[in-house]
């Protein structure tokens, strides 16, 4: 197919309609508006642009580097750079392929490197900036990065063709070399480098049809895997410089507290500690190693001012949700017809402050000189970490270089930039590269946290349980107020707030989605949390779809089957997981169930049907998971299955026993003791399916963990009769009584209690 | 001043006796393939054998390793066990973000090395003390079980990487 030149493809992107931008999903519905025509310019490009060559120069100037991801060297591996971060997703080997495919080389003649901060050649299209996240890397550079291995390709068959006087259009590639078959005459691309760098940019070029692909829509093995299994991987905390001294913090425990004074003689009296550092919220204790250092924080005596959260709790916050989704400013997001008169069933949900917990705690390692800052660490928002530096530092942002490392996880917590700039604020009172690790229990106590939200659901059902109307009064936080203030739609709706509310795959003629805006105490700061808007919305609106079908006397599947007659595309996930699950309407044993969850987050369609077995005490086991997903054109199948397996488990794994709680203005948990997540032996078989598609390729990283809670808790449902309308899974409302089996046969939203 | 055998090699090291096994490895010797994830033997990011048991490094003084011989992730390759574990999380390709995958396998070598025909129940016990926040449980399942057998555990085939193209 002939692509269209970079721009005009980018501007019809962001001159679509709405709904279009919509079906991106999850952070890129925020980031979409910052990405128009006028910034487009300035995101990557498969063509060289302005940069290009001052990037190449610091990449070692190899002879062919005809835009910002493809560096031929005369001999040696082709060295590829990685637009998007890699932090578990597998997009260093997804963005690989894309190159690969077209360029003519194969995975084992690759070397992926690190890109530097540069919003101009690394920028996402779809989030506006050089950000990895909302489940966008493959969608915005499925693209752009086929097209720069496409260029790269025809510039050295040019090369080869010119200095063999042939028609180009005679020459094959395989595995970097340029083939010439009629006179039996090859070319390695190293050897073509040289020739090919100076030849001119083709106007246009022919990527491959969907069947002529050789990798994408191969399981092909992660590029990452090698290092990864040997320990050999560098993670941001691995970070070793000569010199380096290592520091780790306390800072205030209250939200929005302030450092007031320190005791530290008898940390500086302890052996290794070097010296104690102080901002205005936190201080750090330096140490030779870590140990020192942690044992130099231990010794010190601390007094915070608290300030305005000093009593805050969990409940304040609840109960001010509750209280704005009664009497709040509602705005709404979307309304299709009115409420008509009939059968009204309505409840609340309420879901609870989540933590990351990414097994890399957050670090970053600084030095400071007189001539600049240098700042090694992993993150999803390389130039953010370079803005925060400089403003921290004082230095323009031109003196801040930024090496960024593998992520040892990110799920939203990395796309914030807190621990760059505060290891920056220390590492400038010292001379020495300075590593900044905080301990689990700080890395949990300062987590920008998944806020917390007040939903009040309803719909309008017909005499057959259907529903005519479908209403959601969203009430939470804004994440995206604080992260992109202008990415929030003109009438003041936070668009994540709504993500899959406000779209809905059902048949439903009328509806009504609002958003009561509910800003959190100052000082108290809430984000991403792997699938945002979705997850959070996923769990109340197909949890409520069961409650209407159990309402209606109706199978789960049967019913939702009914509302999506007029969406095969999200009709055929449901059909393949219920095929593949063996869906019987009767559950197989006393206190087992299965449930079934479908949805439409991040540009893919899935459906996930889980199976759990209540103890008579509530304790609640995964028997088994099976997820059905269309996400358009699968780049690495391989991929597919980790990423709905893993981000699937990740879900359940938060639906089951996470909860951040506030007392005193600080959190309560802080290390795995207390802020449980699942393990192995709690983890059932998941099995994955894929519709094949050659639709434009859909998120993954996110999907699975969007369908998990939903699932679990219709499940929960049919085994116990019990709904659950808050999460974490409260096990004392799942204790076996007489009641909650009656609940089984005859259960109804009607006569159930809501959430108090 | 204590004397370390690691990874078979003797190293002296300068340390307080309370000093984690696992900061003094990456803070002095330098292996930095052994990670931190919890500080308090719940995560078993830290997991390194010494004489082969799995131990966590992070509660580890070193005043009590002794003459133990201290194996790391970086030479759990060159024992029969950890090579197959390597191999299998490799065909199977199990890490995501990599990040626990030390622990991981060193836990996982361990196992193979004393039961060489896990179970399911084997498998849970030797493992469930190792968190995966990406959750690439269902992979490190299949893995130690291909480990094991020899067979091929999972219908997924990974497409060699000398793939043509």
């Amino acid at each position: 197919m002939n692509v269209a030149p970079e721009a005009d493809r980018v501007s019809s992107l962001a001159d679509a309609g709405r709904r279009r931008v919509l079906k991106l999903g999850g952070l890129s519905i925020a980031f979409c508006w910052l990405g128009g025509p006028g910034r487009a310019s300035a995101m990557m490009n498969a063509r060289s642009q302005a940069g290009d060559a001052a990037a190449a120069a610091h990449d070692g100037n190899p002879p062919f580097a005809p835009n910002a991801f493809i560096r031929i060297d005369p001999d040696g591996p082709v060295r590829l750079v990685m637009p998007a971060v890699e932090m578990g997703q597998a997009i260093y080997t997804g963005a690989s392929m894309l190159l690969a495919e077209e360029l003519g080389v194969g995975m084992d003649q690759i070397l992926v490197e690190h890109a530097p901060p540069n919003a101009e050649l690394y920028g996402n299209p779809l989030l506006g900036g050089q950000l990895t996240g909302g489940s966008t890397s493959i969608r915005a550079t499925w693209q752009v990065l086929r097209e720069a291995g496409a260029i790269a390709r025809t510039q050295l068959v040019a090369a080869a063709a010119a200095q063999w006087r042939v028609d180009p259009a005679t020459c094959t590639t395989a595995r970097g070399v340029v083939v010439h078959a009629d006179s039996k005459r090859t070319a390695t691309y190293g050897a073509l480098a040289t020739a090919a760098g100076k030849l001119p940019m083709p106007a246009k070029v022919q990527l491959k049809e969907l069947k002529d692909h050789v990798l994408i829509g191969k399981p092909v093995r992660r590029v990452d895997s090698v290092d990864k299994i040997k320990g050999a991987t560098q993670f941001g905390i691995d970070v070793r410089l000569p010199g380096m001294k290592i520091a780790t913090v306390r800072a205030s425990p209250a939200k929005g507290g302030r450092l007031k004074s320190v005791d530290d003689r008898a940390a500086r009296a302890l052996p290794g500690v070097v010296a104690v550092l102080k901002i205005h919220n936190a201080v750090a204790v330096v140490g030779e190693h870590f140990w020192a250092a942690k044992q130099g924080l231990d010794a010190l005596e601390i007094e915070w001012d608290a300030g305005r959260n000093a009593k805050l709790t969990t409940q304040d916050i609840r109960n001010a949700l509750a209280e704005q989704s009664t009497h709040g400013k509602a705005i709404v997001a979307r309304e299709v017809g009115k409420r008509p008169d009939g059968k009204l069933i309505e409840v609340t949900y309420q879901l609870p402050m989540l933590a990351h917990a990414t097994m890399e705690p957050l670090n970053a390692t600084v030095h400071v000189t007189a001539d600049g800052c240098e700042i090694w660490t992993g993150t999803q928002v390389p130039t953010r970490c370079v803005d925060l530096a400089a403003k921290a530092t004082g230095m323009p942002v031109e003196k801040i270089t930024l090496h960024n490392q593998y992520l040892g996880g990110g799920f939203g917590r990395r796309l914030e930039e807190d621990i760059a700039g505060q290891a920056a604020a220390f590492a400038m009172q010292v001379a020495y590269p300075l590593k900044v690790i905080w301990t689990r229990e700080e890395d949990m106590r300062q987590d920008i946290v998944r806020p917390m939200y007040h939903d009040r659901i309803s719909a309008v059902v017909d005499a057959d349980g259907k529903p005519v109307w479908f209403g959601d009064r969203v009430t939470g936080a804004s994440v995206v107020a604080r992260f992109a203030p202008e990415a929030m739609r003109k009438n003041g709706i936070d668009p994540d707030a709504v993500e899959c509310a406000e779209e809905i795959p059902y048949d439903i003629p009328n509806l009504k989605v609002e958003w009561v805006r509910h800003d959190m105490p100052e000082g108290l700061v809430v984000g991403w949390w792997r699938g945002v808007g979705p997850t959070h919305n996923l769990f109340v609106v197909e949890s409520f779809v069961d409650e209407l079908a159990h309402a209606a006397g109706k199978d789960p599947l049967d019913y939702r089957r009914n509302l999506l007659k007029k969406n095969p595309r999200t009709l055929a996930v449901l059909d393949l997981a219920a095929e593949k699950f063996g869906w019987i309407k009767q559950p197989p044993s006393p206190r087992t169930g299965r449930g079934i969850a479908v949805g439409e987050p991040f540009g893919s369609k899935v459906c996930a049907i889980v199976e759990v077995e209540v103890s008579a005490q509530g304790e609640v086991k995964l028997r088994r998971a099976v997820v059905a997903v269309d996400c358009g054109v699968a780049i690495n199948p391989n991929t597919v299955e980790a990423q709905l397996q893993g981000g699937l488990l990740f879900g359940l794994s938060g639906a089951l026993f996470s909860e951040v709680t506030i007392k005193d203005g600080a959190y309560q948990q802080g290390n795995f003791n207390d802020y449980r997540v699942l393990r192995i032996n709690e983890t059932p078989v998941v099995e994955i399916y894929r519709v094949d598609s050659s639709e434009s390729p859909g998120g993954l990283g996110e999907t699975g963990t969007a369908i998990a809670a939903p699932a679990l808790g219709n499940a929960i449902f049919a085994a116990t009769g019990v709904r659950l309308r808050s999460l974490p899974v409260d096990r004392k409302l799942l204790v076996q009584s007489p009641d909650a089996l009656k609940k089984v046969v005859d259960a109804s939203p009607d006569t159930e209690p809501g959430v108090a | 001043m204590y004397t370390l055998k690691i990874n078979g090699a003797s190293h002296e090291v300068n340390a307080p006796a309370d000093m984690p096994l696992l900061w003094v490895l990456r803070d002095l010797v330098g292996l930095t393939g052994t990670k931190y994830g919890c500080g308090i033997a719940q995560c078993g990011a830290c997991t390194v054998h010494l004489d082969g048991q799995a131990v966590r490094s992070c509660v580890l003084p070193i005043a009590n390793v002794g003459a133990r011989a201290i194996t790391t992730i970086e030479a759990i390759g060159a024992t029969p066990s950890g090579q197959k574990i390597q191999q299998a999380w490799l065909d199977i390709d199990v890490v995501q973000c990599g990040y626990c995958q030390s622990g991981q396998i060193m836990s996982a070598a361990a196992l193979l090395a004393r039961a060489p025909a896990p179970t399911d129940a084997d498998i849970d016990a030797a493992m469930a003390g190792n968190i995966c926040r990406c959750a690439t449980y269902v992979r490190i399942r299949a893995a130690i079980k291909q480990a094991a057998t020899g067979k091929q555990e999972v219908q997924q085939v990974i497409v060699p990487q000398e793939a043509r193209s």
